[in-house]
């Protein structure tokens, strides 16, 4: 199990650098120098030459993404060029915010999607599966920002119950304040995954259901909730667990979407922020960090799977 | 022989052998939810193209004086905050969705599946760089790889379509890739290699018309992912850039106003969720019509 943990999370380090590059290379496709960026269009020309020879944009490309890439081994990740901030201390600033917003929507989105996807193939062709089914693929046309717009609405200027947005304090520090704001992003966000999780739930235990020694148990005499909880269940979660890995992974781009209709002020809201005012220090770092934040949570899903199924660590 | 024996012998006559498109339209006709996504979309493309006709007015022309309307006889869906008919921007809308939708999938088509037949075909090195940097664009979460590309490219319609395209290349290239491994090796192609048939003619004369029933069915999802992260897109100003109407955009407008004008968020919202309805209702008819295996073993 370590020697296959170690081999995945060694498989990541040629993923990570290509990703890196790629970055790198997306960024200086951006049309403007840098050096003007940074110290505005009237600094001096001396000025805006020592700023690109201290920062080596004046060297060739390969030497500037060493150098690059040097900071960035070193915890340098720039400096915002419209802030003048150190980028890690903006992205330290607004990184909780995200994290909370991600993990309350993965747990909102597992939640229902487990348990309504459970129900719906144990009453198939029912009414349950009829309510469950439509309300999946009503959700699943329905955009996450609209879905956010739409809970804005209702609750919070039609009933008044919740704050329309923003943020309070942490969900740790005060859950009793927070949950109130957190709320309403964190089910446009879960509400969404736990629909597209609830139908691969479904039609995984419904396959699983059909296997042989489904047949078999429920042949020995063994109670339908003893077959399904500690037969079907067990082996219809394993690829499940893929699909809950990539919702999570999911989840951080659409934190993107939601902390614009909410005003959340997470990562997501600081890189449209960097994109529209061309902040392309900040856009750098933030898309390189949910990057490796997604390759990460890609290598936990592998180990997870390989905990639940030795068979493929083989 | 008497009438009945004629007739069902008759009856028994097989009907001559049809096409894979011919057997999955007639099975795509005989879904009836299959149908409705065809008919939502039917409608979508028709009042797109005509909107120029059936817009009650210019979708950039501003009523001073009739500022977040609600919906009245004059102003069948209201009005905006600058006094622009919502109904007329929603048409006129559709068709920044289905422009930049058909351009991104298409692009991402022809790359995407060049790529990948090529790929395929070839082996070896060329196959081991093409699918690990397809890989690499797949490790970015595709609105912020889009919004990655816009930032670079800079706002727009035109724009935001590279971006789409750029996100459904891997996939395209990926379903290409595998279509050649599983075709390559058959006898037809071995047939035609050996009467001196260049790699070019057997890839896109033979190879590509057995495996494009799977590229099709992934434009159509494309097509669905295109439309929504277009509208995703303009929500985040990043998209089709005003006065210019795009649903994306009306969205964006409307969060000032949800609590006086309500029904400038609703339309454009429940606009886009019916056209993904559509559009998802199509593809999984679509999809069953061309696997019936698949739509046995979820029956």
């Amino acid at each position: 199990m370590l020697a296959f943990t170690a081999r995945r999370l060694l498989q990541l380090i040629p993923l990570l650098f290509v990703s890196s590059i790629l970055v790198f290379l997306l960024i200086h496709m951006a049309p403007g120098d840098p050096a003007l960026l940074l110290l505005g269009v009237d600094a001096p020309d001396e000025d805006l030459e020592a700023i690109r020879i201290k920062w080596g944009l004046d060297q060739p490309l390969p030497v500037q993404y060493a150098r690059w890439a040097g900071r960035l081994l070193r915890g340098d990740l720039g400096t915002s060029y419209v802030s003048r901030f150190p980028v890690l201390a903006l992205i330290k600033l607004r990184i909780p915010a995200t994290i909370e917003l991600a993990a309350l929507s993965f747990l909102i989105s597992s939640i229902l999607g487990f348990s309504t996807g459970v129900l719906a193939a144990l009453k198939e062709h029912s009414w349950i599966d009829f309510v469950v089914t439509s309300f999946n693929t009503l959700i699943l046309g329905t955009p996450s920002f609209w879905l956010g717009l739409l809970l804005i609405l209702f609750f919070a200027l039609y009933l008044d119950w919740l704050p329309p947005s923003g943020r309070s304090v942490g969900l740790l520090e005060d859950p009793g304040k927070a949950w109130k704001y957190i709320l309403l992003p964190a089910l446009s966000l879960g509400l969404s995954q736990g629909a597209v999780l609830s139908r691969f739930v479904k039609s995984s235990l419904l396959e699983t259901l059909t296997q042989d020694y489904i047949r078999t148990a429920r042949a020995k005499g063994l109670r339908e909730r003893v077959v399904v909880v500690r037969h079907a269940l067990k082996n219809a979660m394993i690829p499940v667990m893929t699909v809950m890995g990539i919702n999570l992974a999911r989840l951080l781009g659409g934190t993107v979407v939601v902390e614009t209709v909410f005003a959340w002020p997470g990562l997501g809201q600081l890189t449209i922020d960097a994109v529209a005012s061309r902040d392309y220090g900040v856009v750098q770092a933030t898309l390189l960090l949910t990057v490796v934040i997604v390759l990460l949570v890609n290598w936990l899903v592998d180990v997870a799977y390989a905990i639940v199924d030795p068979r493929i660590r083989l | 022989m008497s009438d009945n024996t004629l007739s069902s012998g008759l009856r028994r006559i097989p009907r001559r052998s049809e096409g894979i498109y011919a057997t999955a339209w007639r099975s795509l006709m005989r879904n009836p939810l299959g149908k409705v996504g065809l008919g939502i979309l039917g409608m979508f493309i028709f009042t797109s193209l005509g909107a120029p006709l059936i817009a009650p007015y210019d979708p950039i022309e501003i009523f001073a004086g009739d500022e977040l309307l609600p919906p009245s006889f004059n102003y069948l869906l209201g009005t905006d905050e600058l006094g622009r008919d919502l109904l007329s921007r929603i048409l006129y809308g559709g068709r920044a969705a289905f422009a930049v939708g058909l351009l991104a999938v298409f692009l991402a088509f022809v790359v995407g599946a060049l790529s990948g037949l090529i790929a395929g075909y070839v082996g070896g090195a060329v196959d081991a760089v093409v699918m690990r940097f397809w890989d690499m664009i797949m490790a970015f979460p595709p609105i912020l790889l889009a919004v990655g590309v816009v930032a670079v490219l800079g706002p727009g319609s035109f724009q935001s379509a590279i971006a789409l395209a750029i996100v459904n290349f891997p996939r395209f290239s990926r379903l290409a890739r595998g279509g050649v491994l599983s075709e390559r090796e058959k006898e037809y192609v071995m047939a035609a290699r050996s009467i001196g048939a260049s790699a070019a003619r057997i890839l896109l004369r033979h190879i590509l018309p057995n495996v494009l029933a799977t590229l099709l069915v992934q434009f159509a999802l494309a097509l669905v992912w295109a439309v929504l992260l277009e509208a995703t897109l303009s929500f985040l100003g990043l998209g089709t850039q005003p006065p210019n109407p795009s649903w994306g955009s009306m969205l964006r407008s409307s969060r000032s106003y949800l609590r006086i004008a309500p029904w400038y968020a609703l339309f454009p919202g429940a606009t886009i969720s019916l056209l993904l309805l559509g559009l998802n209702l199509l593809v999984d008819a679509v999809r069953d019509a061309l696997d019936p295996t698949r739509a046995r073993r979820l029956a």
